[in-house]
């Protein structure tokens, strides 16, 4: 027993470095980047490409832009360095058309009310984005305020002068007939979905032959349609005004597309929900407010927002019926003799207020999806 | 059923009742202002005016036009158009949207960024705003004398786009009949070799049969009517290119912006569609010793485009309802034909049902084909 030794005590040799190829930032690299032959000379050729386009749109956006012209003696805008300078951008036709590209027509001196009307839009749908909102006063909100930005952009009370719908353009414009055209036809699409899924043949019928007509055909037909048929339709002296018919043909449109999406959540949700809420002896229209259409709604929610971000560009398409939303000011700003030939530069500006608006919804619409899906990861 | 309103089936038929009662009654209301309107306004009804002489010229078409022509002609003319650029667009937006979505899964870090960048850009604007964003560009290109000359015999100037091709011959067309020809037949050849594998298990090579059908048959009908190869090249003579193939800068505009607009939604549709199959698939076929192609072609493509084909489909029946946009540039659709015939005559009706009925005719056509193809490789589940 005595020969037993004490234990020597194990110590464990230092960690040794992890490969410096295979780790940190070189092995990033080498993994990403550099993993085969075909891969390096990709990244290569994409890299020198990159690196030699985005230089050029430097140069053409920054370096040789100029930014502000002259203003001739007969109230003219003297372009003539622009169109010597080829190489770069002439952001004068922003810097001098922004105010008629933004808010079209309206009376100059007045343009702080489209500007107050278009940060309440913005606040709208902060809020609306909020989840914390998510409840019935949200509809309240809405309604109030649409009915602020109402006011603020005919006037006619509180002091304000009132403005015809004839001078309103850009921004507003655009963010009126999504906003308004997406109010009315939400719960039009939830109408014509339950209609869709109804037993009563009759109801379906009407619902399907309506969806299927109109998704069959282009927005334009619709357009159209409001500005030269419309006003056929309606009885003598009866004139409705052309942005209103086109807003009615935006809201029919959105309808169809939505009820598609709303419908697709209502097919999504278990048979047991709908015989449970039989089974509670509840009628049709409890168990569709109270069960069905609180979770089926919130199955589509992504998809409804990959569709409002399609009805905001699809607004623009009110350009070929000549009203001067945002992309129609756009285009007429440059048909002052002085500023023709500059439409990338205008181009470029607008898109990038699309950008703004298209980029923040698909973005919140991806970050809704994760959030939503949580449960199901594991 | 009691007549009660306790009564489900009761209820169910005066709901309907009402219901249509109610459509019924919005639409005589808004037929009978209309046919009153049109008296009180003087305007023609029927169709009687496709056969007068439109008189408006069109600056491209696919069949012989003059402004003499009927408005029936000139309607026409507009639809070739449209589906000029409807099927051509088809074609690329299919090819440019894989790869995009073939590069979004790539596994170098450059190239998926690069294709991410392009798709979030182009869907988060309005196509409207891209196609005046691309022909403002086109019409900035220098005149035909300085015009940009990127390739060997293809040039750019604000009159168009100059391409060279080869001078038509009738050999060239019976070529094409017979590639067509040779198409089918490949297809027949292909699915009786598949059949007779089927019956005695033996693997059969159908690609040399096939290619001698595909390529050889056009190749020995061009041979045989002479060979004609003569290649028209587009040169300066004045002030404009003479021969060549001319893509008019409207269609060039119009193409290029629905191109890269829906290839973005096709490279989504197909990156969810490959990322649809299971790992396990890749990997089972391997442990089969299938090698890559083949696993690729019988394991993975068929079951991802049981996910794509639908999505794809209503992107291939925007694509055509987006052309419409053309009348925004100027391009001579149906649209933009309709419409300027609807303000010649003053019948807006029936150049609004004209739209209508073509879009729907290809919209349903596009469905049905696609309908078809997808209940043809759907899973038949047992």
């Amino acid at each position: 027993m005595s020969d037993i030794t004490a234990p020597t005590r194990f110590t464990p040799s230092a960690a040794r470095t992890p490969p410096l190829l295979t780790t940190g930032p070189i092995g990033w690299l080498r993994a990403n980047l550099f993993s085969s032959w075909l891969s390096t000379a990709v990244t290569l050729l994409l890299g020198y490409l990159l690196v030699r386009w985005a230089m050029g749109f430097v140069d053409w956006a920054f370096v040789k832009a100029i930014w502000s012209v002259e203003t001739g003696a007969d109230g003219r805008p003297l372009t003539q360095p622009c169109r010597v300078n080829r190489e770069g951008a002439c952001w004068a036709v922003v810097t001098e058309n922004h105010r008629f590209i933004l808010f079209g027509l309206y009376p100059y001196d007045e343009q702080w009310r489209p500007l107050v009307a278009c940060i309440l839009f913005v606040g709208l749908y902060i809020v609306s984005a909020m989840r914390r909102f998510w409840r019935k006063e949200l509809a309240l909100i809405w309604a109030v305020t649409l009915t602020v930005i109402g006011i603020l952009m005919w006037g006619g009370v509180f002091g304000l002068t009132f403005v015809d719908q004839e001078r309103w353009g850009g921004l507003p414009i655009t963010l009126i007939l999504s906003t308004f055209g997406l109010a009315f036809a939400f719960p039009l699409a939830i109408l014509v979905a339950l209609g869709r899924r109804s037993n009563l043949p009759a109801v379906k019928i009407i619902c399907v032959l309506y969806v299927e007509l109109i998704r069959g055909v282009p927005l334009i037909s619709l357009l159209f349609m409001a500005s030269v048929v419309f006003p056929l339709f309606l009885p003598e002296g009866l004139n409705i005004d052309k942005l209103l018919r086109a807003q009615v043909a935006v809201i029919l449109f959105a309808g169809a597309y939505l009820a598609e999406v709303v419908r697709g959540g209502l097919q999504a949700l278990p048979r047991g929900q709908y015989e449970a809420a039989d089974a509670l002896g509840l009628s049709y229209w409890q168990k569709t407010g109270f069960i069905i259409l609180p979770q089926a709604l919130r199955l589509v929610i992504p998809p409804l927002v990959n569709t409002f971000i399609g009805f905001f560009k699809d607004t623009s398409l009110v350009l070929i019926i000549g009203i001067y939303d945002l992309t129609n000011a756009a285009k007429t700003a440059i048909v002052e003799p002085a500023w023709v030939g500059f439409g990338p530069e205008v181009y470029v500006f607008v898109g990038l207020i699309y950008l703004v608006f298209c980029f923040a919804m698909s973005k919140y619409s991806q970050g809704l999806e994760a959030d939503l899906n949580r449960h199901r990861r594991r | 059923m009691r007549l009660s309103w306790a009564d489900e089936r009761f209820r169910g038929i005066v709901w309907q009742v009402v219901i249509v009662g109610l459509v019924v009654g919005v639409i005589w209301w808004l037929w009978l202002n209309t046919t009153h309107n049109l008296r009180t306004r003087n305007i023609a009804t029927g169709f009687d005016f496709l056969w007068r002489e439109a008189g408006l010229p069109i600056g491209e078409s696919l069949i012989a036009y003059t402004p003499a022509d009927s408005y029936f002609r000139a309607l026409l003319t507009g639809l070739l158009n449209t589906l000029k650029v409807a099927v051509v667009g088809i074609v690329l937006a299919t090819m440019f949207g894989t790869l995009i979505g073939i590069a979004k899964l790539s596994k170098n870090w450059l190239l998926s960024r690069i294709a991410g960048a392009y798709v979030e850009i182009i869907r988060d604007l309005p196509l409207l705003l891209q196609l005046l964003f691309w022909y403002a560009l086109m019409q900035l290109l220098p005149g035909p004398r300085q015009a940009l000359n990127p390739l060997p015999g293809v040039f750019l100037s604000n009159r168009g786009t100059k391409l060279p091709f080869i001078q038509w011959e009738d050999a060239h067309t019976a070529a094409l009949a017979a590639f067509a020809l040779g198409c089918v037949a490949a297809w027949l050849y292909a699915r009786a070799r598949r059949a007779a594998q089927m019956k005695d298990g033996q693997p059969r090579l159908v690609w040399p049969g096939a290619l001698v059908l595909i390529l050889g048959l056009p190749a020995a009908v061009w041979g045989a009517m002479g060979a004609p190869f003569q290649p028209d090249v587009p040169v300066l003579r004045g002030f404009n290119f003479q021969g060549g193939l001319t893509l008019t800068p409207e269609y060039a505009a119009l193409l290029i912006g629905l191109v890269t607009y829906t290839a973005a939604f096709i490279a989504e549709i197909v990156r969810a569609g490959i990322l649809a199959v299971n790992q396990g698939q890749w990997e089972a076929s391997q442990a089969l010793g299938l090698p890559p192609g083949r696993t690729l072609r019988l394991v993975v493509l068929p079951q991802a485009l049981r996910v794509i084909i639908p999505p794809m489909t209503s992107q291939f029946l925007n694509l055509t309802k987006n052309s419409s946009l053309a009348v925004a540039i100027g391009y001579p659709d149906i649209v933009s034909i309709a419409n300027t015939t609807l303000n010649q005559t003053g019948q807006a009706i029936e150049g609004i049902a004209i739209i209508m009925l073509v879009y729907l005719t290809i919209s349903l056509s596009i469905s049905l084909f696609m309908n078809w193809y997808n209940a043809k490789i759907a899973l038949v589940e047992r």
